[in-house]
């Protein structure tokens, strides 16, 4: 099938929870919202039609300009957004699915935003998830076992974040 | 000792037992096996027959910090490693000696801006005698640093209240004056 095709059927499975596509980039993706993306992402294993078998890559991007002078000229809604990109074995299509999240959840700072898991589809998706969490700061509901995967266990903050700030001591050594 | 040098029969030499002592240390310092990052293919490099760590007794990489005196810190050192060198530095014998091998372990390298992970120096978890610069430095220049390491052993004292001796820094010559000097006039002319 190729991205039109596919975007559309996904659009009647789970109608307004595809909130936006766009098949014309060169990786055609949606979007969609936050508390669907465990069954859409379950659907897209099972029918017989798409068949995303393979998870190939789940990442986390932090939409936030921390210049003020660029962030006029750019005027980036800040935002999280998370990217899911699938691949087919038996069909040999691909197709990017994004979740937009609030940087932070209720827009209180130092809560994390949430996002329900898809670990259970993809058992790959359980460290991806541990790394997003870690680095990116995003909390996957449901997840089994959400600790940090490359930073120390006590460790605090989540780096990759635009607005994080290093801290000046760790156990004693000197960070910055 | 010279009064005594020339008083025994051919074949015995003497010495004095700091010196006798010092030699066998310097010629046999045992480094760890210790590689973090992409440094640690240079230290490789080092060990294996090209180089020959061996030349100077210092080839015998040990598997534990308990039969080691020095240790050669080659590569990246993340925070989370930072606490496992602490352990692994207290737990090697004394005297013991440290190498910071590469630009990461000498001040954070290519990762001193961005890197939310490295310790910015591996001086800031143990101290260091020797740090040698580079991304990744060459084998000879780790060489380099393990001479300087047998340097300050050599100037060990073991005489109770002697100071130890400070090494004098080395350097390998000057450099061929024409290859420094460019003549002013030939530049301006375009000579
Ligand atoms: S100094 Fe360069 S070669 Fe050595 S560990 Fe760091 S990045 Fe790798």
């Amino acid at each position: 099938m190729n991205a039109d095709e596919i975007a559309n059927c996904l659009s009647e499975e789970f109608g307004d929870a595809i909130t936006g596509k766009n098949v014309e980039a060169m990786d055609p993706w949606v979007e969609i919202a936050p508390e669907a993306i465990a069954d859409v992402a379950q659907f897209c294993r099972d029918d017989e039609q798409l068949l995303f078998d393979y998870l190939r890559n789940q990442s986390a991007v932090d939409y936030l300009i921390t210049d003020a002078r660029k962030a006029k000229k750019l005027e980036i809604e800040p935002r999280l957004e998370i990217v899911y990109h699938l691949h087919s074995y038996p069909h040999g299509h691909d197709l990017v699915l994004k979740v937009l999240l609030p940087r932070w959840k209720g827009d209180v700072e130092g809560e994390l935003p949430e996002c329900p898991t898809v670990s259970h589809v993809w058992a790959i998706a359980d460290w991806h998830e541990r790394e997003i969490f870690d680095l990116m700061g995003v909390r996957f509901t449901g997840h089994p076992n959400l600790r940090r995967i490359l930073c120390p266990e006590d460790w605090v903050g989540h780096p990759l974040r635009k607005d994080y700030e290093f801290p000046l001591e760790y156990h004693g050594i000197r960070c910055q | 000792m010279a009064w005594i040098d020339q008083k025994m029969e051919e074949g015995v030499v003497t010495t004095t037992l700091e010196q006798a002592l010092n030699w066998a240390r310097e010629s046999s310092l045992w480094p760890m096996t210790f590689g973090l990052a992409c440094c640690a293919i240079e230290m490789m490099a080092t060990g294996a027959s090209r180089f020959d760590l061996d030349r100077f007794g210092a080839g015998a990489f040990r598997a534990t910090p308990r039969q080691s005196d020095l240790m050669i810190v080659a590569g990246t050192v993340t925070f989370k490693m930072a606490s496992r060198i602490r352990r692994l530095y207290n737990q090697m014998p004394d005297p013991k000696y440290v190498i910071a091998m590469g630009a990461c372990t000498c001040g954070g390298g290519p990762y001193f801006i961005h890197g939310y992970h490295v310790v910015k120096g591996v001086d800031l978890v143990v101290p260091v005698d020797v740090y040698v610069p580079g991304c990744p430095p060459r084998p000879e220049a780790l060489i380099e640093g393990v001479m300087r390491i047998q340097d300050k052993v050599r100037g060990e004292r073991i005489a109770k209240g002697a100071e130890n001796e400070l090494p004098m820094p080395h350097h390998s010559g000057h450099p061929a004056p024409s290859v420094v000097q460019i003549n002013m006039n030939n530049v301006r002319s375009g000579a």
